[in-house]
């Protein structure tokens, strides 16, 4: 299901229904979230991604107004799209030949550890909070910052400037 | 047997550099700006379940805080990138990529 959603972002001409098809592969990885005992994460997942971005994606789809079928066919550099999938299926081969090889080794030392425990369901959210605010709160702190910056910086990009100098909206 | 059919993580790794080939494959073949970044998400995901997925196996809780941060990081660049499409592409509707080269003085 998640593949069938990322194939759906790259394949599909119209881009909102990219856009549904990201969605459903953003589900897809918060499930798997969920299966690994990392539940606070799924609900991020849920709530910043599929809540939030893809709403922003959407909103700006139809700001754009380019909600009308791409033409897909056209190839604008030849021989782009066959290099492209060569360099894809290349990238993923070595990929896999690393994991397959590496994974092994990885797997069989951490058999029998697990973060939480699974009697206790509140426990990977407790160990997620005490590292982030104890370990971590200096990147925490630092993260705040970086979003109002985003924030202020989109507000000034995307405003537009009058010609006698008065900013309107 | 529920432990046979379980999937370990092998596959999730699979499966993470699977959903970041697809991603990468998007970004070069798509010439949409927007679909540009739904790929690159794409690619963060990916690379936040092979963190997942590995956290457990290395008895360490640290793998999920550096998701938390590509989290919110992403969600940063998002709405950075978005306005920065969104001032560059207003009034064209069949924009792609290759109109940024207007931009050259």
């Amino acid at each position: 299901m998640v593949l069938l959603g990322a194939l759906g972002v790259i394949l599909r001409s119209n881009p909102v229904h990219a856009a549904l098809s990201l969605v459903l592969t953003l589900f897809g990885v918060a499930v798997l979230f969920v299966a690994q005992d990392a539940h606070f994460l799924a609900a991020v997942q849920v709530i910043v991604y599929a809540g939030a971005i893809v709403v922003l994606f959407l909103f700006v789809i139809m700001l754009l107004g380019v909600d009308k079928a791409e033409d897909i066919k056209t190839e604008p550099l030849t021989a782009q799209r066959p290099l492209a999938l060569v360099l894809g299926v290349g990238v993923f081969a070595v990929l896999a030949a690393a994991i397959v090889t590496s994974t092994e080794s990885v797997v069989r030392r951490g058999e029998g550890l697990s973060v939480t425990e699974a009697s206790d369901p509140d426990a990977n959210i407790r160990q997620i909070a005490r590292s982030i605010f104890g370990d971590y709160v200096f990147a925490f702190e630092v993260v705040s910052i970086l979003l109002l910056v985003a924030v202020v910086g989109t507000v000034l990009l995307t405003r537009r400037q009058r010609r006698d100098g008065m900013v309107s909206k | 047997m529920i432990a046979a059919t379980e999937p370990t993580t092998t596959w999730y790794l699979l499966l993470s550099a699977l959903l970041f080939v697809i991603g990468m494959v998007g970004v070069m073949i798509r010439r949409n700006p927007l679909v540009m970044f739904m790929c690159i998400e794409l690619m963060l995901n990916a690379v936040n379940l092979s963190f997942v997925s590995l956290a457990p196996r290395v008895a360490n809780i640290d793998g999920q805080t550096a998701v938390f941060f590509v989290l919110v990081v992403a969600a940063a660049e998002v709405v950075v990138g978005l306005g920065i499409i969104v001032s560059i592409m207003r009034g064209r509707i069949h924009a792609t990529v290759d109109d940024v080269a207007e931009l050259k003085g």
